[in-house]
């Protein structure tokens, strides 16, 4: 494999990651305030749908990056009411929001344009182009990194940007904010936060609304910037590889950098049967490249890559003492 | 706040649950601008007015008894199985092995083979993330959608490159051989007179009502079964007992793996009479939403299967028929999904309010 294929397949793994990346980013929030959220998949599927309608309705993209997060709130917000109003099970819950979104948006695609529950191909401000960063042509010439940083660094949609600067952001508002600290303790006990007099409902609901505006901006990159336009399943099951990201990650924001890299890694190399089979000299069937990621994630979640423990309250509603 | 007699937990509150996912299916019908009246119409005459409609119904109820009473089993042990469909899949493969390359002389004789395989497969489909949740504490729901994903990645690479016939284009086995055809309902005396058009509801039929009963048995009238739900009610109590967690959660999801596996004996051998890709086409998932509306208890399966099978056929007649997607179908699933399963306390309150209600006017009454 020569340096320019490696690139292109940096490249295809940046964009193929950034989806990944948002979902797993939501899920932290959540998962790190106790409530589990199998629903990654549908609030993505959602937004992709809202999102792709309204900016082909509009023309503007930005309108269909609002509704996108919008949907997704939607379902966040269901979510939130049955498992933390009415302290109902909350992977039954995410499970059947999965099933909703599944069949919603291809209803609700149909009735809008008519084409078998897909939207129109977007085009010019529907969608996201890609920014070309400063002085990348400038250091194109640059050997080894000019290549790297104008080829796969630069020339991305916005929000690859945006998931990127998201990590950083995540960790700050985990780690160093009062907010984050509370977010934590609701996730780990939340009996202690609540006779600290800060209210846990309260907490949670915040914490699963970020949850949809992230997966809000992960569907909206779908279909705005990824591809043009929505197309029913189009999510293909990313909100559980972003879930299997998350526990790979252990719940850290950085480390869920990496591991959505390295699965947007994997779905780069499916794409490239070919680059596959001259690095290991063997035929690889496609099938197994797709099933990549998720023996991996069984294999992690086996405790053989490093235990992952879970926040200690998680999945569990929180009934306040009388 | 009293508690819900007993009749109402048991009989109001799936159907207050059901009565609020129509409810709102209904208006999701009506936000794409249809007629939810036309739309009930047609499902109904689609699928239960005469015995071809009936024929397609108990076809996918079978189905849906089997993966309905395999995430039954894994319920009673507190084990959430969302890896139905994958079991199914692989159900279908040992199906689809065992009636490919063991010449059966006769179908009741390929039958029992061909049961056996498709539980053994989906047992073992079941097996690793069941070890996982044993030994190394793997949440069993991630691990089973995991495996969900492997199986279909499997199944595509042994329907593409290694039983697919040669010169045939589309990725699926070669047709089974007509000693392993199972009779359907049009064939079997007695049920013939009252379908007497080809219908794909076959003899599996029988052996699903059958596995109720025995899941039944299981549950409530072994040992085991005590030991399984003595275990999904308390852990610690069923450790302090003798019973090992080990043993009843390898059991009890062999035994879900197992179900959800035989419900290939009904699509691939007993209609598609081949392997095809994704055969399970979403009954894995629906055995959720049948365990949970069927509270948990056999009866309850087969009468929700019965309910989805009438939704399944009458969604395909929605497809066909009318402007309503059959997408509506996966919305009415997940619908009843969430007022079943994740909103239950909510219906359980309304009732209890309106209960107390009604409660309240009567002792005032008495008082004055």
């Amino acid at each position: 494999m020569d340096y320019a294929t490696l690139l292109q397949l940096l490249d295809t793994t940046l964009r193929l990651a950034t989806p990944l990346l948002f979902a797993c980013l939501a899920g932290l929030y959540s998962e790190r305030a106790g409530i589990f959220d199998i629903g990654l998949e549908g609030k993505m599927l959602m937004a992709a749908m809202a999102s792709a309608s309204v900016a082909f309705l509009t023309g503007s993209v930005w309108a269909g990056l609002l509704a996108g997060m919008a949907a997704s709130l939607v379902l966040a917000g269901i979510h939130g009411l049955a498992s933390i109003t009415f302290r109902g099970n909350q992977l039954i819950s995410g499970v059947a929001l999965n099933f909703v979104a599944s069949g919603v948006t291809v209803l609700i695609a149909q009735r809008l344009f008519g084409q078998g529950g897909r939207t129109p191909p977007l085009a010019g401000d529907a969608r996201f182009s890609a920014i070309t960063l400063p002085f990348a042509e400038e250091l194109r010439g640059v050997p080894v990194l000019g290549p790297l940083y104008a080829e796969v660094i630069s020339g991305h949609p916005l929000l690859v940007y945006v998931a990127l600067l998201m990590v950083p952001l995540t960790w700050w508002v985990l780690y160093r904010t009062r907010f984050g600290l509370r977010l934590r303790a609701v996730g780990e006990n939340p009996a202690a936060v609540d006779t600290a007099g800060i209210s846990v409902v309260g907490l949670r609901f915040a914490a699963v609304a970020i949850t949809g505006i992230l997966c809000g901006l992960a569907g909206a990159y779908m279909a705005t910037a990824l591809q043009a336009g929505f197309g029913r399943e189009m999510t293909a099951g990313r909100g559980y590889i972003a879930l299997a990201a998350l526990i790979f990650a252990k719940w850290r924001p950085v480390a869920a950098l990496w591991a959505c890299l390295l699965f947007g890694f994997f779905q780069a190399l499916a794409l490239r049967p070919d680059v596959v089979e001259a690095v290991v000299q063997v035929k690889v069937p496609v099938p197994f490249l797709d099933a990549l990621p998720y023996v991996l994630t069984v294999l992690v979640l086996a405790g053989f890559v490093g235990k992952a423990i879970p926040p200690r309250a998680g999945g569990e509603p929180y009934v306040k003492e009388r | 706040m009293e508690r819900l007699p007993r009749w109402a937990d048991v009989v109001l509150v799936p159907l207050v649950s059901l009565l609020l996912a129509a409810l709102i299916a209904a208006l999701v019908i009506l936000a794409i601008g249809q007629d939810p009246w036309e739309a009930i119409t047609v499902m109904v005459k689609g699928s239960v007015m005469d015995s071809y409609g009936w024929g397609y119904t108990l076809y996918y109820a079978t189905s849906f008894m089997f993966t309905g009473l395999a995430v039954t089993v894994a319920f009673h042990a507190s084990l959430f199985n969302i890896g139905g469909e994958g079991q199914a899949q692989l159900g279908g493969l040992g199906v689809a092995l065992a009636c490919l390359f063991i010449p059966w002389p006769h179908w009741t004789l390929a039958l029992l083979g061909a049961a056996t395989g498709a539980a053994l497969f989906g047992a073992a489909w079941a097996a690793i993330p069941a070890y996982l949740q044993a030994k190394r504490g793997s949440h069993i729901v991630i691990t089973t959608i995991m495996f969900n994903y492997i199986a279909a990645a499997v199944l595509i690479f042994l329907l593409v490159d290694v039983l697919r016939p040669d010169g045939q284009m589309d990725p699926a086995t070669a047709r089974f051989p007509e000693a392993a055809q199972l009779p359907t309902l049009n064939q079997i005396p007695g049920f013939n007179l009252i379908f007497t058009s080809n219908v794909p509801a076959n003899v599996t039929l029988l052996i699903a009502l059958g596995m109720a009963v025995v899941v039944w048995l299981l549950l409530w009238r072994t040992r085991l079964g005590y030991a399984i739900r003595a275990f999904g009610k308390s852990e610690a109590a069923a450790k302090y007992a003798g019973i090992s967690p080990f043993a009843i959660i390898m059991i009890a999801m062999l035994i879900s793996g197992g179900l959800a596996g035989m419900m290939a004996i009904n699509n691939v051998m007993g209609e598609a009479e081949r392997l095809l890709q994704n055969s399970a086409s979403g009954a894995g998932f629906i055995g959720i939403a049948v365990a949970l509306m069927g509270r948990n208890h056999p009866v309850g399966v087969v009468l929700a299967a019965l309910l989805f099978g009438f939704l399944f056929q009458g969604g395909a007649e929605l497809g066909l028929w009318t402007k309503i997607p059959i997408e509506m179908r996966t919305v009415v699933q997940g619908l009843v999904i969430l007022f079943t399963g994740a909103l239950d306390v909510m219906v359980r309150m309304l009732l209890t309010w309106g209960f107390n209600l009604f409660r309240g006017g009567r002792v005032a009454k008495g008082a004055a």
